[in-house]
């Protein structure tokens, strides 16, 4: 089987190809990257006006399998994954049991290979049960398959377990993932706190809440000088503490999330409940903050932490809604919209933070297209517009904000190991 | 004139005229209850229901009386005999009880923004009887039906709110309301208990009751929770009312004529001194008849709007 792209605009920023090129695929992987490539007996996919990449890479997604299939499952979720150019995800452990043992990971490696669209790499918890308690058995998740740590969802509350964790984790080169939360300042909050959850009524929680944990894991990382990743970025404060803490030569890597830089805390009036995630949307200093670690590479990882929730959930009140909301089929456009056509990142810096960084934060050899590797690509058109409708998501959830936005950027074609998963814009 | 929304959820979002109208309505409905035969047949063949998560006596036999006065046939339903128990949803309940002939739904809930979402649901009326620390429009209402009678109109006025603004629901809804119709609106309290931004409805903001309260022509106590104090949101009742208790001494600074008004149940000897609930300058018993008035004025503008909309 072998697949001919041509005249697409190829970035790769790995190796710094930035131009038009053929690329041929054969038997999964790629063959050939030149010019003027002839094959008759091939599948033909003409790229022309496009922009051809790595497969984009998603170090933070919620599964939901086992235990919420109602929301998702490896198989929709994966789905949903391919349409918006995902090719690799690295799923959270907070699913029902918690991913927190040998058995789980395996099970979530297996149900993969079997049904999912794209590669899953499954992250292990911290602590068991995510309690936040004793340490799991983070060597046993390594060896099963686990690419990161994370307790997502909760904070490791104790300072001392968190130092535990890195030291431990340390020993097995594996990520640690920090979900920055101190929940007794988040207290009883369901938004940001500000004038928008005062007028509404709504408890708060302060941008504080994030600020004060990234604090402490910048210093806990500096003190056992073992890398942390911080997830979800949301703050102006946040951003200014890991750009001193980079300068300081802290190994810390994070990530913030399309939201956070294309929706603020307006989003939630009247009561909008799709627009309830954890950490909250914040207001238009911070978005603008989180555009600048983008730009200054502070922030090196675009995550979509795609959460998917049920339609019931979310037609609640407001303080009892589920937090967060489905990322996949938006991710790229958002991206595009926000950061690329307004010049704060170029197509190389883009591949940089969605297909590169993810990769090697989660140690796995992806992001990268050149010859001999396998043929994971995404075909995006950065001009066209369309209208996102959640009703056409394949995700089981259909918990967006987005829903009714015109936005550039179109995924016309995934590729997954050497395989058309979507084609013109198609899911097949 | 009609009120533009079929609900009433909150005073942000009303205009001044509606506000005006609604209050002048009042004026007519307060004859009734004064009178000898408190029975007119405004709502006659209309079904009300009060549908009250949290507990409530006054507010909710203020509208209970309204709808009878009125002749309406009127139920209750609280969230200890309801279904909620069961683990329906507010959506379904309110379907429910829209489906019997409803012709306003009157809620009263501990989280912000569930009569919003109750009125997007139902056919009926919706009225907010108060929603968290969002909105208790109908108090509100009560509160300047009041400061007008007093004070002869409320444009111009200068308006204290002193106290626990934060969990407060009647100051949220007093700010929007009492600033369209042109009055000066200065709220004063714990430094924990003012939510944030709040500057930004066009209140002004002080630290000290003293103040806050210079040259009031209007001041009104907010009741305190006195759990609130186990949050660690002041140390004890008795620093609390130290510092922002309402007292003739704190009232000097007042003018002399100014109005003491509280939305009620007050705790006495904390947010006011007995002297001043029980002096001349407090209307806080007439606050209370002037509750069933404004509610009767509302009731009868939201049915009536539902029932003449061919004619207009």
């Amino acid at each position: 089987m072998r697949i001919l792209i041509k005249n697409g605009h190829l970035v790769d920023a790995k190796t710094g190809r930035n131009g038009i090129f053929d690329i041929l695929v054969r038997n999964g992987k790629i063959a050939d990257i030149g010019n003027d490539f002839e094959d008759t007996n091939c599948d033909l996919v003409d790229a022309s006006g496009l922009y051809v990449i790595p497969g984009l890479v998603d170090a933070h997604c919620h599964l939901r399998d086992p235990g919420f299939e109602y929301k998702e499952d490896i198989e929709s979720g994966t789905r949903s994954a391919a349409k918006g150019g995902f090719t690799s995800i690295a799923c959270m452990p907070n699913t029902n049991p918690a991913a927190d043992s040998e058995a789980l990971i395996k099970y979530i490696i297996n149900k993969a290979r079997s049904d999912g669209f794209v590669n899953v790499y499954p992250i292990g918890t911290i602590t068991k049960g995510q309690k936040g308690e004793e340490l799991a058995e983070i060597g046993e998740l390594k060896f099963a398959g686990a690419v990161a740590i994370s307790d997502d969802g909760k904070p490791v509350k104790s300072s001392s377990l968190m130092k535990k964790a890195l030291q431990y984790a340390s020993m097995f080169d594996i990520t640690v993932i920090s979900h920055c939360e101190d929940v007794d300042l988040a207290d009883e909050g369901v938004m940001n706190e500000g004038y928008q959850s005062t007028i509404m009524g709504l408890k708060g929680i302060p941008a504080a809440a994030e600020e004060t944990m990234v604090a402490r894991d910048l210093i806990l990382a500096e003190y056992t000088k073992v890398p942390v990743h911080i997830a979800h970025v949301s703050t102006a404060v946040s951003v200014e503490l890991i750009r001193n803490a980079k300068k300081r030569g802290v190994k810390v890597t994070c990530e913030t999330c399309p939201h956070y830089f294309s929706l603020t805390e307006e989003a939630c009036a009247d009561f909008n409940t799709l627009a309830k995630v954890n950490p909250p949307l914040r207001t238009d200093a911070d978005v603008e903050a989180i555009k600048e670690g983008l730009k200054d590479d502070t922030i090196d990882i675009i995550a979509t932490d795609h959460a998917p929730h049920h339609k019931d959930e979310k037609n609640v009140e407001f303080a009892i809604a589920a937090n967060g909301m489905v990322g996949f089929e938006t991710a790229l456009p958002l991206a595009v919209t926000h950061l690329v056509r307004p010049g704060i990142l170029s197509m190389d810096r883009l591949v940089q933070k969605m297909c590169v960084n993810p990769s090697e934060i989660l140690s796995i050899s992806k992001g990268v297209l050149d010859v001999g590797r396998t043929a994971d690509i995404t075909i995006i058109d950065l001009d066209e517009e369309a209208i996102i409708e959640i009703d056409k998501f394949s995700s089981k959830s259909k918990n967006s904000p987005f829903n009714g936005h015109r936005l550039f950027g179109t995924v016309n074609y995934t590729i997954v190991d050497g395989k058309i998963v979507v084609r013109e814009k198609v899911l097949l | 004139m009609n009120l533009k929304s079929k609900d009433l959820l909150g005073l942000k979002d009303i205009s001044a005229e509606e506000i005006d109208y609604i209050l002048e309505t009042a004026k007519t409905m307060k004859y009734i209850i004064t009178s000898n035969n408190k029975r007119t047949p405004h709502l006659q063949g209309k079904s009300i229901i009060t549908l009250f998560y949290e507990n409530s006596t006054r507010t909710r036999l203020s509208f209970e009386l309204a709808s009878k006065y009125m002749s309406a046939s009127a139920a209750n339903i609280s969230a200890s005999d309801s279904s909620v128990l069961k683990g329906e949803t507010l959506i379904d309940t309110g379907r429910t009880i829209d489906r019997m002939g409803t012709d306003v739904i009157i809620i009263r809930h501990p989280m912000s923004g569930a009569p919003q979402l109750l009125a997007k649901h139902v056919k009926a009326s919706v009225i907010n009887a108060g929603d968290g620390m969002h909105e208790h429009p109908t108090q509100a209402l009560l509160d300047m039906f009041t400061i007008k009678e007093k004070k002869g109109g409320i444009k111009g006025l200068k308006i204290a709110i002193i106290g626990d603004v934060y969990h407060s629901r009647v100051a949220r809804s007093n700010i929007w309301g009492m600033q369209k119709l042109g009055a000066e609106v200065c709220v004063a309290g714990p430094a924990t208990l003012l939510p944030p931004g709040i500057e930004k409805t066009g209140a002004r903001v002080f630290s000290t009751v003293q103040e806050a309260l210079i040259d009031a022509d209007v001041v009104m106590g907010l009741r305190i929770q006195l759990e609130r104090q186990k949050k660690g949101l002041f140390p004890t009742v008795r620093e609390y009312s130290r510092f922002f208790g309402l007292d003739d001494k704190r009232l000097l600074f007042a003018k002399e004529n100014a109005l003491v008004i509280h939305p009620g149940p007050v705790n006495r000897g904390v947010e006011l001194s007995s002297t001043v609930i029980d002096s001349d300058r407090s209307a806080i018993d007439e606050q209370v008849t002037n509750g069933v008035a404004v509610r009767m004025a509302l009731l009868y503008l939201l049915t009536r709007r539902s029932g003449n909309e061919n004619l207009n």
